[in-house]
């Protein structure tokens, strides 16, 4: 049976009066890939930011490759890479010159052949000279899966990955992803507004709401707890009831 | 604490001087104008008063200086404002680097800026106003060093409170260097200010080093009570920006603050 590579308990945290993630428990296994979806302000990106030690949580543990999170924080984050749609690489660097500065972050050992390999792997190899500034929203997004894969991670968060892409380049990019992840046996905790992509590519989801967990399991036993015929009618009526409550 | 990972930092920065010509103007254009302005007031003095060419040599020395602690304290809370611009400040955040190793990039960045830029105003000073800045001898190294010491406790503080107001404070970054400056007595000595004024800001290094510099300028030896005082000021001020930095980056951590910084 694999082993759980991230465990987390009790999370929860506090800004002011905002409660954000309210006492989150879940794991994951290696090589699972984990939908982490939910409306606007449910707390993924904070969850998120709390497992890559951007962000300290107010109280609960959490453990990542069976180290603690911030505590051990230099050696998880050497073994783990992460993706997203709002964060970029500099604009005005070329993409070879911002690959270079990450694989030394990461002290890649060969690193220019490393990412010689990446790049054509993931069908880049003739952007490298270009600054990041001329490069589609799909170039972009593979350049910055080049930089996710720089350090062979065990566990890969993608924060919305896809939102600024057009349906054909989501799809690449989800054929991509999903054959590193059989390749390299990579655990993968994915968060989307994308309810179908999501359907399609997750072993497992949780669905978060005001912070806390509302649903877990996978899509099919999900939709069958909560009679729902596919994810994207569940996430409607959760945002509606949100709404409801707000009104009334 | 890895060398390959500072070296990382400073490879960010120094690449976007590659093949950039607003960039490199940043190196050389303005230190030339701002030579070039400094030296014209230095010229009209030194035929308006009796001072001759010493009042030309100890304003350009003045500004040459000024510019080492100006741009050490620019390297380093400028560079990290151009994090936040290009919304790259995550990337670095979740890599395994650690803040001692991404501030001591950034004082590399500055240092290195330091130094192109010092040997640009040398040469310019030279070539317009046939004035050797460097004339005074090993004098300038201690005086350098103090700057540069002064110029890192700045930048880091400044650092710290970019980590805490993000964005807004980018004209804080900007500016931190000359709201000191009419306290530092870069251009004129400490004695025109009020005597009140006087008491206050021998608590600044600025003063020390400035009115050192220009004892040397003027033939003196070098003033070693002024040079102590720069230095140990200098120890206080690091020590208390490394402990407010320390302290707002924890605070940035717990409050968010590295995430919402670049928006």
């Amino acid at each position: 049976m694999a082993e759980n590579v991230i465990v987390v308990k009790n999370l929860t945290k506090q800004f002011k009066d905002t409660l954000a993630v309210d006492e989150v428990s879940f794991s994951l296994k290696r090589g699972e890939f984990l939908g982490l979806l939910g409306p606007n302000g449910a707390g993924k990106t904070t969850t998120i930011a709390m497992l890559l030690g951007l962000l300290k949580q107010t109280s609960g543990a959490i453990t990542v490759l069976g180290m603690q999170m911030p505590k051990d924080r230099q050696k998880i984050l050497s073994r783990v890479n992460f993706s997203s749609a709002y964060v970029q690489l500099p604009y005005g660097l070329s993409v070879i010159a911002n690959l270079k500065v990450h694989a030394r972050l990461y002290q890649i050992p060969n690193g220019d052949q490393k990412i010689q390999e990446l790049a054509e792997y993931f069908g880049i190899a003739d952007l490298l000279k270009r600054r990041m500034m001329t490069l589609s929203s799909g170039q972009a997004t593979r350049v910055n899966l080049v930089k996710a894969f720089l350090n062979d991670p065990e566990i890969l968060f993608l924060d919305e990955p896809t939102s600024s892409l057009d349906p054909e380049a989501a799809d690449t990019f989800r054929q991509l992803i999903l054959a590193e992840q059989k390749r390299r046996k990579l655990t993968i905790l994915y968060t989307s507004h994308n309810m179908q992509e999501v359907e399609k590519i997750a072993d497992r989801i949780i669905f978060l709401h005001q912070g806390k967990i509302v649903a877990q399991g996978t899509t099919k036993a999900v939709l069958a707890q909560f009679k729902k015929k596919n994810l994207e009618d569940f996430f409607i009526a959760l945002a509606r009831s949100e709404n409801k409550k707000g009104t009334a | 604490m890895s060398i390959i990972r500072i070296w990382a930092i400073v490879l960010r920065h120094l690449y976007p001087y590659r093949f950039n010509l607003s960039r490199m103007s940043e190196l050389i254009l303005w230190p030339f104008f701002e030579m070039l302005l400094i030296g014209f007031f230095g010229v009209f003095f030194a035929r308006a008063s009796n001072f001759g060419g010493l009042i030309l040599a100890i304003l350009l020395g003045a500004i040459l200086m000024w510019q080492i602690f100006f741009r050490i304290q620019q390297g380093i809370s400028v560079s990290f404002l151009m994090e936040l611009w290009s919304r790259n400040l995550a990337n670095i955040f979740i890599s395994p680097i650690s803040m001692v190793e991404y501030l001591l990039g950034l004082i590399v960045v500055g240092f290195l800026k330091v130094v192109v830029i010092s040997l640009m105003m040398w040469g310019f000073a030279e070539l317009l106003y046939h004035v050797n800045v460097l004339s005074i001898g090993v004098a300038i190294v201690p005086l350098a060093i103090a700057l540069v010491l002064f110029g890192w406790a700045m930048g880091t503080f400044v650092l710290g409170v970019v980590l805490r107001y993000g964005q807004s404070a980018e004209s804080i970054a900007w500016a931190a260097s000359f709201f000191l400056q009419p306290f530092a007595a870069v251009f004129y000595p400490v004695s025109i200010y009020p005597p009140l004024l006087q008491k206050i800001i021998w608590w600044i290094p600025l003063p020390h080093i400035f009115e050192a510099l220009r004892a040397v300028f003027a033939g003196q030896p070098l003033p070693i009570n002024h040079v102590l005082w720069a230095y140990g000021l200098d120890a206080v001020y690091l020590a208390a920006a490394f402990v407010f930095f320390g302290y707002m980056f924890e605070k940035a951590r717990d409050k968010g603050y590295l995430l919402k910084a670049q928006d």
